[in-house]
């Protein structure tokens, strides 16, 4: 292996983890800010102007803060809870193709960390470890509250991953191939997989909803009944680790959804754009253009969270099995249908 | 059993319909106000900034008045320490020296007048007690402080500004 492809990615690792970092920072802000602009309040204006240096002061509070291992604790695993939080849900940007490849110099540099021919599987796999986060922490608290909040947070991301799952059967019945970055090529131009799938995106988006333990499925930290649920023991910055891990799992969950079902870089008149802005400019702009369609998606999760009350745990079990798996079964049986009649015809 | 009152109404639970069931049609409709309250203008007024209009009987902090000439009115009757249900304010008394004739109006004035913020609750009292118009709660708010010490309010915060400093 070359040390230019080992440099090449090396820093496009390090840019993808600064923006992953800065992104989850700033949602913090933007959380309050949307929520405070939702209900005819300011939101934080002090820090900064318009409150914009928040986040850094947050930070500097939670490092400040003393940190509180429980005597009863594991304390290894109390210790490993938040940093596995905060890597599961890091590393799920690794086959996310971030944009077209792009020229720089006389080189062409694909904008991915990583082209896996199972990037779908990968993708389902790191959301899936997310949950080891919580339940270890959970766990290792050795807290009644913080136990029944790691089973809850285990039993619903068992439960939603089976129709997040169907759900994307049915896209790649379509798209017959697992691969991110071909799915992304497939949706050239306006294309886009949510003109063929809306029922299939929308239960995707519902349960990455309960997948990243957002509002309204967010029952694992319920703080009227289980105090702060998982992080009830939890101070300073290990508190900080989970705050952290939510929002970076929201961002690579808005990442997801704009790749698979609203076409990631691509936009309708993509190929003008192409000729205009060269080999160079034209990737990063469709780059932007996914920026744009995941802060449209982490914004559109804090909008649910400001609007819909939180479900109750029975409400939260029958929707997921006799709503969404039913539906997405029947929408793989839709798909299939049309699919073999528009092959046969 | 016949209600009496005949006020009584019997609950109705119906099962949920199929659009309810669903939630998705109750959920757009919930977010659609949502969404309308970010157009909506702030109700926040950013407060050290920015005060709230008072209403004209507003009950702010007291001033100690002057006369037309600039002279001090209160001639330290006690009236509204007498008067005052929270037994905030208190004072000592001192004779008018010959070259003290421009500074105060009548030959005796209040030498201290200590009012205790933390004690006093607004009531206005002093006020109405007073027969030399002297006290008025026309003030701003009383601000935050650090120390109860430093609640105890002195004639050099409650007096008002000398006459041609005014203007």
């Amino acid at each position: 292996m070359d040390t230019g492809f080992i440099i090449e990615k090396f820093i496009l690792v390090a840019v993808i983890f600064g923006i992953s970092l800065v992104i989850a920072m700033y949602s913090t802000y933007a959380e309050r800010k949307v929520a405070a602009y939702l209900q005819d309040r300011l939101g934080p204006d002090r820090a900064g102007p318009f409150g914009i240096l928040q986040p850094l002061a947050d930070g500097l509070k939670m490092f400040m803060k003393e940190e509180i291992i429980p005597t009863t604790s594991s304390k290894w695993l109390f210790i490993a809870g938040p940093g596995l939080a905060l890597l599961c849900a890091c590393i799920g940007t690794a086959v996310i193709p971030w944009g077209s490849p792009m020229l720089i110099g006389d080189k062409i540099v694909p904008l991915q960390v990583s082209d896996i021919n199972v990037g779908v599987l990968y993708i389902f796999g790191v959301v899936s470890l997310g949950v080891y986060g919580v339940m270890i922490g959970g766990w290792a608290s050795n807290n009644k509250y913080s136990l029944l909040s790691a089973i809850r947070a285990a039993s619903q991301n068992i439960s939603y991953e089976i129709a997040m799952g169907l759900s994307i059967i049915a896209l790649l019945l379509m798209t017959n191939t697992l691969s991110l970055k071909e799915i992304v090529d497939q949706q050239h131009g306006w294309h886009w997989n949510v003109l063929y799938q809306p029922l299939g995106f929308l239960i995707f988006m519902v349960c990455s909803f309960a997948e990243t333990n957002r509002a309204p499925f967010d029952l694992p930290e319920c703080e009227t009944e289980l105090i702060g649920g998982y992080h009830t023991e939890y101070s300073s910055m290990k508190l900080g680790f989970y705050l952290f891990a939510e929002y970076i799992n929201m961002f690579v969950s808005s990442a997801v959804m704009a790749t698979l079902y609203f076409g990631g870089y691509n936009y309708p008149g993509m190929d003008y754009m192409a000729t205009l802005l060269g080999p160079t400019w034209a990737p990063l702009f469709g780059t932007a253009i996914l920026f744009a369609k995941i802060f449209f998606f982490i914004f559109f999760f804090m909008w649910v969270r400001w609007t819909i009350p939180r479900f109750r745990y029975d409400q939260l079990m029958n929707l997921g099995w006799k709503g969404l798996i039913p539906l997405a079964i029947a929408n793989i049986i839709i798909t299939g249908v049309v699919i073999a009649i528009i092959e046969k015809f | 059993m016949e209600s009496l009152s005949n006020k009584k109404k019997v609950l109705e639970q119906k099962p949920l319909s199929f659009m309810e069931r669903i939630y998705l049609p109750a959920i757009a409709k919930g977010m659609g106000i949502t969404i309308s309250h970010l157009f909506k203008k702030e109700a926040t007024i950013r407060y050290p900034e920015v005060e709230r209009e008072f209403s004209a009987n507003f009950r702010g902090m007291h001033s100690l008045k002057r006369d037309e000439n600039g002279k001090e009115r209160c001639t330290a009757c006690g009236l509204c320490a007498l008067s005052c249900p929270a037994e905030a304010i208190t004072m000592i008394a001192a004779e008018r020296k010959p070259e003290e004739k421009d500074l105060y109006r009548e030959e005796k004035y209040a030498a201290t007048y200590e009012i205790n913020m933390l004690r006093c609750i607004f009531c206005g009292l002093c006020e109405e007690a007073c027969p030399k118009e002297a006290i008025y709660l026309d003030g701003p708010i009383v601000p935050a402080d650090y120390l109860r010490k430093d609640f105890i309010y002195g004639k050099d915060k409650l007096v008002e500004a000398p006459l041609e400093m005014k203007k």
